[in-house]
């Protein structure tokens, strides 16, 4: 297809930026506030194309285990959080693949420095959205993490990638 | 010069005492080495299930212990565990993680190697007149055995059958694939593998350890609802159990039975899953079906590596002293799909790398690894329920639910290990 109209281009990349920040701040809320009612947040494992319905995937949540995952961190007593990563990432190669009426297919790239206690972790990762037009607002209704070591035994990953 | 090569031998028992363990055990890279040589060289190992090379010639990379093994199915049907080694200049042999095939060739100089693991092929043979290929196939676990499909291997020529080494903990496996409708446990799903910097004997004792899950996982039984903590309060009516040889159980079915309710150990009911219990009543008849679905399924540590943790199965894989793979899958049971939909679902949610349990045991893991290398107290304290450890009808030693029985047993067999005659 030809390229995005330049606001349609702005208004996406201002999109990821804004979830990749609240990401980093952990503002859990404020993410959460992306997601349509529908929203599936996925990380695969072991590829890019697995079936998740049928294959173990990182994370494979559902609306409602998305709130939970939020709910947990809350808590404060979320071990794996205490204390919270120190997180930068840069988003970039911000693309729209494809702009229907109301739903916009867009991919990005991230580079995540993680730093926790005991390590410090670079996460590589390609990025697939489906952003939907929610009261003139995009909203995410699914969001594919694909970690270029999927397939490889990864450490503990407990932040909002 | 003459060169003297004295062999170390660790003061086990004053490592390892009754009711604790010395640090050093779990963060000293000598130990470690030792336990390559008596536990993961010699012992039982389990390596993966049948169900994952179904067809002939399909094979999958699994791991002995440290070790890679191809999981392989001969021409015959014959599952084989072969090292992934070419027998002429030492290239692995295989480098896909799964996959069908009747030959394995050697991408260095294109020797191939059958499903079975004899040597098929040498290039440019004229170079090689006489030379014997049936000396040349592929390395192969010197023992391999299976119970319930599960398949174990052992790089020692003898020693106990696996039938000795899981003893009582048999009935495990049979408890387990008694959930399926036929009887039977497919491992199908694909693995996650969550990497952790700690001793795989932290792992270990974690696995049956009924002590930890309200205060490591408070902040998610809070949120979600779950019962699960119930089943370890100091009020629960679930054991821990010892079956000796180093298998532990925390057994649940005590609280289960309480509550008396089919499938109420999934957190669900017999109206959810109506197919289910259909096939389960028409196999096992209405009254078995009921017991089974009460009691659901085992939570269970088979040493060293794996374990059974009621919808999921974990393999341990030590990577060096102080990292350790889990490996981690839906258990799946055969002719139960509305069931095992529902495993998957909460498996994924609970283990591997962002699980919002296991993220949390692993964190425990790397924390307590690092406490450990501490220098003092030289000693962990494991005695809680020492007082009240008694003996079930089979014979079996078992406590309250939250007591450190199960590591007691764990070390125990542990240092037998290491104290025997090699």
């Amino acid at each position: 297809m030809s390229a995005a109209p330049i606001d349609l281009q702005r208004e996406v990349e201002r999109f990821v930026y804004r979830e990749g920040y609240l990401q980093d701040r952990h503002e859990y809320d404020a993410w959460e506030a992306l997601w349509t009612d529908d929203g599936v947040y996925w990380i695969p494992a072991n590829g890019d194309e697995i079936d998740p319905e049928r294959e173990m995937s990182i994370v494979y949540d559902n609306r409602s285990r998305i709130a939970l995952r939020i709910r947990q961190l809350h808590t404060g007593r979320r071990l794996a959080q205490t204390p919270r990563s120190n997180l930068l990432r840069v988003v970039s190669n911000v693309e729209v693949i494809n702009a229907a009426a109301d739903e916009i297919e867009v991919r990005a790239n991230a580079i995540i420095f993680e730093s926790t206690p005991r390590r410090d972790t670079l996460w590589g990762t390609r990025y697939e959205y489906l952003l939907r037009r929610v009261d003139g607002t995009l909203r995410m209704a699914r969001k594919k993490v694909m970690l270029v070591n999927n397939a490889k035994a990864l450490p503990t990953l407990a932040f909002l990638i | 010069m003459e060169t003297t090569v004295t062999t170390t031998t660790h003061p086990w028992s004053r490592l390892l005492h009754a009711d604790g363990v010395h640090g050093s055990v779990y963060v000293d890279r000598a130990v470690y080495a030792e336990e390559l040589r008596r536990i993961w060289r010699r012992t039982w190992v389990y390596v993966g299930h049948e169900s994952e090379v179904p067809r002939r010639h399909d094979f999958v990379m699994k791991f002995l212990g440290p070790e890679p093994v191809i999981m392989s199915r001969d021409a015959d049907g014959r599952v084989r565990l072969l090292l992934n080694r070419c027998s002429h200049r030492g290239n692995q042999v295989c480098t896909k993680p799964r996959g069908n095939s009747a030959v394995f060739t050697c991408p260095y100089h294109a020797w191939s190697f059958g499903s079975d693991g004899r040597l098929k092929h040498m290039s440019l043979p004229d170079g090689f007149p006489g030379v014997d290929r049936s000396k040349l196939g592929l390395a192969e676990v010197t023992r391999v055995a299976s119970h319930r499909g599960f398949v174990f291997g052992s790089f020692a020529a003898d020693g106990p059958s696996l039938a000795e080494h899981l003893g009582g903990a048999a009935e495990v496996f049979d408890r387990l694939v008694a959930l399926s409708p036929e009887n039977e446990v497919e491992i199908t799903a694909g693995f996650l593998q969550h990497k952790v910097a700690a001793n795989w004997k932290l792992l270990l004792e974690n696995e049956t350890d009924g002590y930890h899950p309200t205060f490591v996982h408070s902040s998610i039984f809070g949120v979600a609802q779950s019962g699960i903590g119930q089943l370890y309060s100091r009020n629960s009516a679930a054991l821990s159990r010892d079956y000796g040889n180093g298998h532990t159980e925390c057994d649940l079915r005590p609280q289960f039975r309480k509550l008396d309710v089919p499938l109420g150990w999934f957190g669900t009911t017999e109206e959810r899953l109506p197919d289910y219990v259909r096939d389960m009543r028409a196999a096992y008849g209405e009254q078995r079906a009921r017991e089974i679905l009460i009691d659901g399924t085992p939570h269970a540590m088979i040493f060293p590596n794996l374990f059974i943790a009621e919808i999921q199965l974990f393999v341990l894989q030590p990577v060096s002293v102080a990292e350790t793979v889990q490996h981690v899958t839906a258990l799946q049971f055969k002719g139960a799909p509305a069931l095992n939909r529902r495993m998957r679902q909460q498996t994924m949610g609970s283990v591997g790398p962002a699980g919002l349990l296991l993220a949390d045991d692993s964190e425990i893991y790397e924390r307590t690894h690092q406490g450990l290398a501490a220098s003092g107290p030289e000693f962990t304290f494991i005695g809680r329920g020492a007082h009240r450890e008694r003996e079930d009808e089979a014979g079996y030693r078992i406590g309250d639910i939250t007591d450190d029985l199960p590591s007691r047993g764990i070390w125990r067999h542990y240092r037998s290990i290491m104290e025997s005659e090699l």
